[in-house]
């Protein structure tokens, strides 16, 4: 609920033009950035390693080549679907925490569709966006449901996105280990499985890289420019985002609570099966259960860290790729385990989000001009 | 229309229209007679259809340990049948006006009839004749602990008004941490340094909560986001710290901590072994929920703390000082979560690996919500998550089977979360969380 310590709108506008001015909103994320490798460096230190030549074969393992950069960026597209269903319904004023379970979801939906026997001899131009449906309509299904029950039951979509997510895995997992009565699972593979879909239903390779960066980069940027356009300029953003900071008011003023609840989750849904369905047809071919394990969990990350803004999500979610490709070298050759990453990702968004401890650190002046991200939307509101 | 909310401090309109009102009341009688419909429906199909269908072979629920069991025998069908006419009854009750008590109270017992039945049903399907109840009932409250403990973390948080979906980041740090002090103090022979781990467990916990504090109450950033940053970064420290300290000291498996027998309590007749035997951390979560409910409820301490849940400019007013109490709830709340990780690495198991909460933190704060912020009620939460995972794991071992189908256990393992997400969505109110909760806090001067 909001504070009664708003700025002014006026105070507001000069404080916006101050920082602007002053290039704070991209000096205090690399100031950040910069802290929290060294807080990491130390830790690396701390074992005996030299933090340099652990953040060297880092940085080489993320950018040293045109393979490995794109492989960084095909890495981090996932995470941009998942981000953004967790940003978009955190626009509408609810916590999804569903990502995992939507992206399993519509990852299935998108493994099903593409291994239907007629789209082995469907031309790409129907198979590939029928595989892409899929997972949309996958994920909204998912994402839906806890949607329909917050609205009409006042079921707190915390509890049933966690619950969603393990039922999703276990369905999942059923689905494609069953054999008696044999549902998804590919009979010739030795591990648990599906078929590999139809070679007309993939997404088109740009680079050969690993993981191999296909046109669902565009699809990504193209869904963060859609949602960031949808939550700026239409009416159903208005209203999305009225209802997000007071549902009383927007019930006062005409909009229907209700169906903005059931709208926004099923939406924020979709985006992560789209996600999923991209990485289904882009990249595994087959689905698998372990190929989405993480990305939900760190799509809740990725969108605080761009603070729900769809547009910041996408260099969020790179850095969040970069760190995760670069970190097997840092293992291989600085003998470093990958989880310094994971404390360094928590320490990004630790000092992006705790701006005050970056601005004391590095003497940057300002900084009243974020008082809107602190107040965090509770349970309040069930 | 459901309401959206707290109540705005400033009603600048009429907080309830007539047309809402209207809408409301629909709702709430909806919401009872849709729940008695469904029983009535299923106590029908339970008389018309199953009934008659089930083999009629005698079954029993033993109540003691193998040799020389105390048994209840019965027929599938008389017990069936006896059910179904229960619910039906229900139903009848809960469609009739002015009768909302004795409604209310016979959806409670249908609820509970649910147990006997569901397990009535598994038996006559499976090839075994017998089942422990009371091993059942052990096994509930024993995977229950962890969940009880991590929303009593999340009520002390939440009642002084800072939100924490940091628990499992907690309970994951405490686990990892208090580990690796076992395995590098590690004297496989004495539980001394068990103990002394165990307190370490607690204070990383008590630490990784004061981090939360200071992100929330000293820098003010959004709490959600600091919890998040919480679990990111338990999760890479105790991963971190099992590749490179843990396996390197070679310790594979220690002890855990020793099951205690509860004096007096343990001899009860038939179920007293059973149920009052178990770890000294099993036991200590009875003590924290009873503390927690003793503390928050009926002290002054408590009492402030939970004003400065709900209004914490209230509360300076009468001379409270808002942000040492959130502190010291918040890490109080810390100490919990850390007796909740040392469960999982030294009573549970002696072991770490990694994510080994698997994300029993954020059920403990589903069970939380369920329980409407209560210590009781959450309590009630985390023994049904209990249960339900310990049904679940009873019925895969039974192996039920419909003719040639047999259930997949991946059904059995989904059972918790099916169970909870039905109880949520259709048993459960509104809930109303501390009205200042979220909001950081800032003395007037």
């Amino acid at each position: 609920m909001a504070d009664a310590a708003h700025p002014s709108p006026r105070t507001d506008i000069i404080g916006w033009i101050r920082s602007w001015w002053s290039l704070q909103p991209v000096l205090v994320p690399f100031y950040a950035l910069v802290l929290a490798f060294v807080v990491g460096g130390v830790l690396i230190a701390m074992i005996g390693v030299n933090p340099f030549e652990a953040y060297w074969a880092l940085l080489r393992g993320a950018f040293g080549s045109w393979d490995r950069l794109a492989g960084s960026i095909a890495r981090s597209v996932p995470f941009v679907g998942s981000a953004l269903a967790l940003a978009f319904a955190f626009r509408a004023g609810l916590f999804n925490i569903g990502a995992e379970g939507q992206l399993l979801v519509g990852g299935i939906a998108a493994a099903w569709v593409g291994t239907w026997s007629f789209m082995y001899d469907t031309p790409g131009i129907v198979a590939v966006p029928l595989v892409l449906l899929a997972g949309f309509v996958g994920g909204a299904l998912w994402g839906g449901v806890p949607g329909v029950l917050r609205a009409k039951t006042g079921a707190h979509e915390v509890i049933t996105t966690i619950m969603l997510n393990s039922i999703a895995l276990f369905m999942t997992r059923w689905l494609i280990n069953s054999k008696d009565p044999l549902v998804l699972r590919d009979p010739g593979a030795s591990v648990p499985r599906t078929k590999a879909i139809s070679p007309t239903a993939r997404l088109g390779q740009l680079v050969d890289s690993d993981p191999p960066l296909t046109t669902a980069v565009f699809i990504m940027i193209a869904l963060c420019i859609i949602v960031w356009y949808v939550l700026r300029r239409t009416t159903f953003g208005f209203e999305t985002i009225t209802v997000g900071t007071n549902p009383h008011a927007a019930h006062y003023a005409g909009i229907s609570v209700e169906r903005i609840i059931i709208l926004a989750m099923t939406l924020a849904g979709s985006f992560a099966g789209l996600a999923a369905a991209c990485e289904v047809a882009g990249n595994s071919y087959f689905f698998q259960p372990g190929t989405f394990a993480f990305i939900g969990f760190d799509g809740i990350a990725i969108a605080l860290l761009a603070r729900a803004n769809p547009l910041a999500i996408l260099p969020a979610a790179f850095l969040w790729g970069a760190l995760l490709k670069g970190a097997p070298l840092m293992q291989q050759e600085a003998d470093v385990s990958i989880d310094v990453v994971r404390i360094i990702q928590a320490l990004v968004l630790l000092f992006v989000a705790a701006d005050a401890i970056v601005r004391f650190i590095f003497r940057i002046k300002g900084g009243d001009e974020h008082h809107i991200a602190t107040t965090a939307t509770g349970w309040s509101s069930t | 229309m459901t309401d959206y909310g707290t109540p705005m401090p400033t009603r600048l309109a009429p907080e309830i229209t007539e047309d809402e009102l209207g809408g409301r009341l629909r709702l709430r009688l909806g919401r009872r007679a849709v729940v008695g419909a469904l029983f009535a429906l299923t106590g029908i199909v339970l008389i018309v259809a199953v009934a008659p269908n089930i083999s009629n072979t005698t079954e029993s629920f033993a109540f003691e340990a193998p040799p020389d069991p105390l048994t209840f025998s019965f027929r599938p069908v008389t017990m069936i049948v006896v059910i179904g006419a229960i619910y039906v009854l229900t139903g009848i009750v809960s469609v009739v006006p002015r009768l909302d008590k004795v409604a209310f109270w016979c959806q409670i017992v249908s609820a509970l009839l649910t147990i006997p039945l569901i397990l009535t049903v598994s038996l006559a399907l499976s090839t075994q004749s017998s089942t422990n109840v009371t091993n059942l009932l052990d096994e509930s409250l024993l995977l229950s602990t962890p969940i009880a403990l991590g929303a009593m973390t999340g009520l002390w948080c939440e009642h002084s008004g800072v939100i924490n979906i940091g628990i499992e980041g907690m309970m994951l740090g405490s686990a990892g941490v208090g580990y690796m002090c076992y395995a590098l103090l590690g004297d496989a022979e004495t539980t001394f340094w068990l103990w002394v781990a165990i307190g370490i467990a607690m204070c990383t916990g008590a630490l990784l909560a004061a981090l939360h504090a200071v992100l929330c109450i000293r820098y003010q950033i959004n709490q959600i986001v600091a919890g998040v940053v919480i679990n990111l970064f338990a999760l890479g420290l105790t991963g971190f710290l099992r590749s490179e300290v843990i396996v390197p000291t070679g310790f594979s498996k220690g002890r855990t901590t020793q099951a205690i027998a509860l004096p007096l309590l343990s001899h009860i007749p038939v179920v007293g072994e059973t149920l009052f035997t178990g770890g000294p951390l099993h036991f200590a979560m009875y003590a924290v929920v009873f503390l927690t409910w003793l503390v928050m409820f009926r002290t002054r301490w408590g009492l402030r703390v939970r004003s400065c849940g709900e209004n914490p400019h209230a509360a300076e007013t009468l001379g409270i000082r808002v942000i040492p109490i959130r502190y010291e709830a918040v890490i109080l709340g810390g100490f919990i979560a850390g007796l909740a990780g040392a469960w999982f690495s030294m009573e549970a198991q002696s072991g770490f690996e990694d994510n080994m909460t698997n994300s029993a933190g954020f059920i403990a704060l589903a069970a939380m919500i369920f329980g409407k912020w209560t210590p009781w009620g959450a309590f009630g939460g985390a023994l049904l998550f209990g249960f339900s995972r310990a049904l679940g794991s009873r019925l895969q071992f039974l192996g039920v089977e419909f003719g040639d189908f047999a259930i997949p256990s991946e059904f059995f393992q989904s059972l918790p979360f099916l169970i909870t997400l039905v109880v949520v969505a259709g048993a459960l109110g509104r809930a109303v969380a501390p009205a200042a909760e979220g909001q950081p806090y800032t003395p007037s001067k």
